[in-house]
């Protein structure tokens, strides 16, 4: 467990120190919510009604461009060869990047998606409940792009690739992701879709690694 | 064969279908004979296999 | 049943098998197809709903059924794979990966001309047009993943780990889409009981198209395992060469 920690902190001091990744998927999400409205007119009413949905397809395709960063580096210097013969089972590995990943990109998009709610007029009433759907969801985000990324590690267009992969498997967190803060909105309250994305989100946490860290195996021989 | 005000569409999807099925069909059938003359050409340029076949 | 994919398990084996079975499984198919072809167009009537247009639900609903039953076939394949290392496993699940593509792809533009008719409108984001498109999604995602990948036993077992994964996540995309759009539009039932004047032509389709099916994963299947060897020979016959001029090699390498 203690090795599971160390892990977790390294990848977390690497992205700190690069830093650039984390200003990049940030810098991403900001674009494309503000071609949104370039694109579709400045209508405030429309704007405000599909303020939830445009969040979030943003923050997925943000988190999409950093999902690569899950293994390759690592693969790329021989760190995760190390990693596999070491005590720590695969499994736990990838649990540990995939949590790190959360940390590192999940957690600052969901922070910053309120604030972009202001430039999509979003509800007011809407915006804790977006933030706990964010912080709710992107683990699924993050534990399934692991896959993908697990998948992709040696393929060479692996980023396409990989957008093709996992973009179908995000669909069940994409519906009650937006579906939880429309029906938040309203007088219904926060409704099952709530319930549904957490359960989406713990499936995957559990699921996740296990399917990761089959790829990987297959890969390190 | 009187098929109604929308025949357009229902001939158009049944020659979609059959256009696929036989295309999937010439080239199953293709691709076997190419591997067939491939594995034709070794055996005569004396490859083996080791194990019987 | 474990016996008969045992026995199968010699490629050799395998290779006799099928040329005996194939010409007997297109045979029936021919049969079938022609018999369900007359039972569709001649035999029988326009649904006092649909009109004519119904004659497309002949070959849109084997099609659709098909692009379900490939899948599960593919995740039976992967999973023969990595539990049982069976060798035949993932020449069923390479070969078959296309022709579900084929499948769904067809079931996708049937639909949407039937739609044209029938909804006014080529394509409705109804639930189960919108799950089959998602399906469609996750075939060209193994395909994509297979010819990215250059070491075939990687590929195998990669492509079979995905297969698994979205078989896993099919219940839960399937649920989500069926929940978002009850969410978005009151349901559009077409879905009346199916008339037992259908219900002959489409069972005898589908049990056509389900042979037709296993015939061209047949083939396709006889086809890889052919690759196959030609792929061995080829890296046999350059070993031999280099054993036999290895010095010349070794001192050019040096």
């Amino acid at each position: 467990m203690k090795s599971f920690w160390a892990l977790i902190l390294r990848d977390l001091r690497l992205a700190v120190r690069e830093g650039g990744a984390i200003g990049t998927a940030l810098g991403f999400f900001l674009v494309v919510v503000s071609l949104m409205p370039l694109g579709l007119g400045p209508d405030l009413n429309l704007l405000a009604r599909i303020a939830a949905g445009v969040l979030w397809i943003a923050l997925l395709l943000a988190a999409l461009l950093s999902l690569n960063r899950i293994f390759e580096a690592d693969y790329e210097d021989g760190t995760l060869d190390v990693l596999a013969t070491g005590p720590l089972p695969l499994e736990l590995v990838s649990a540990a990047k995939a949590l790190a990943h959360w940390i590192t990109t999940g957690i600052p998009l969901a922070v910053l998606a309120p604030i972009l709610g202001i430039l999509l007029n979003l509800d007011l009433n809407a915006y804790p409940i977006l933030v706990a759907t964010t912080l709710l969801g992107t683990p699924a985000v993050s534990f399934l792009g692991a896959v993908g990324a697990a998948l992709t590690m040696k393929t060479r267009r692996g980023g396409l690739l990989l957008a093709l992969i996992v973009l179908p498997l995000y669909v069940p967190t994409l519906i009650f992701g937006i579906s939880a803060v429309s029906a938040g909105a309203g007088p219904g309250g926060l409704g099952a879709s709530f319930l549904i994305l957490a359960a989406i989100s713990l499936v995957t946490v559990v699921l996740g690694p296990v399917a990761a860290a089959a790829a990987l195996r297959v890969q390190l021989q | 064969m009187d098929l109604g005000p929308h025949a357009a569409f229902i001939w158009l999807s049944y020659a979609a279908v059959t256009v696929t099925v036989i295309g999937l069909i010439m080239w199953l059938i293709a691709d076997g004979w190419r591997q067939r003359a491939d594995l034709d050409a070794l055996e005569r340029q004396g490859v083996k296999r080791r194990s019987s076949n | 049943m474990q016996t008969l994919t045992q026995r199968l398990a010699n490629p050799t084996r395998f290779m006799e098998l099928s040329a005996r079975l194939l010409p007997w499984i297109s045979w029936a198919t021919v049969i079938l197809l022609v018999y369900g072809l007359y039972l569709a167009f001649l035999a029988s009537p326009a649904d006092y709903q649909q009109g004519e247009t119904v004659r497309i639900m002949y070959i849109h609903v084997p099609c659709a059924w098909l692009s379900m039953m490939i899948y599960g076939l593919i995740a039976l394949s992967s999973f023969g794979l990595l539990v049982f290392r069976h060798p035949l496993a993932d020449v069923s699940a390479k070969a078959a990966a296309p022709l579900g593509a084929a499948f769904t792809f067809l079931a996708l533009l049937t639909g949407s001309l039937w739609g044209k008719p029938m909804w006014g409108t080529y394509w409705v984001w109804d639930a189960r047009l919108t799950s089959v498109l998602l399906l469609f999604f996750l075939y060209l995602g193994l395909i994509a993943l297979r010819s990215a990948l250059e070491d075939e036993g990687a590929a195998a077992k990669l492509t079979a780990v995905l297969a698994l994964v979205g078989v896993s996540l099919l219940p839960i995309i399937k649920f989500s889409v069926d929940w978002w759009n009850t969410l978005h539009q009151p349901s559009t039932d077409f879905t009346s009981t199916v008339d037992p004047s259908m219900r002959l032509p489409l069972l005898i389709m589908a049990l056509a198209f389900t042979l037709m099916f296993f015939a061209m994963h047949l083939k396709a299947m006889r086809n890889e395992i052919l690759r196959r060897r030609v792929k061995a020979l080829r890296a046999q016959a350059v070993a031999g060469r280099d054993r036999f001029g290895a010095s010349a090699a070794q001192g050019a390498a040096e």
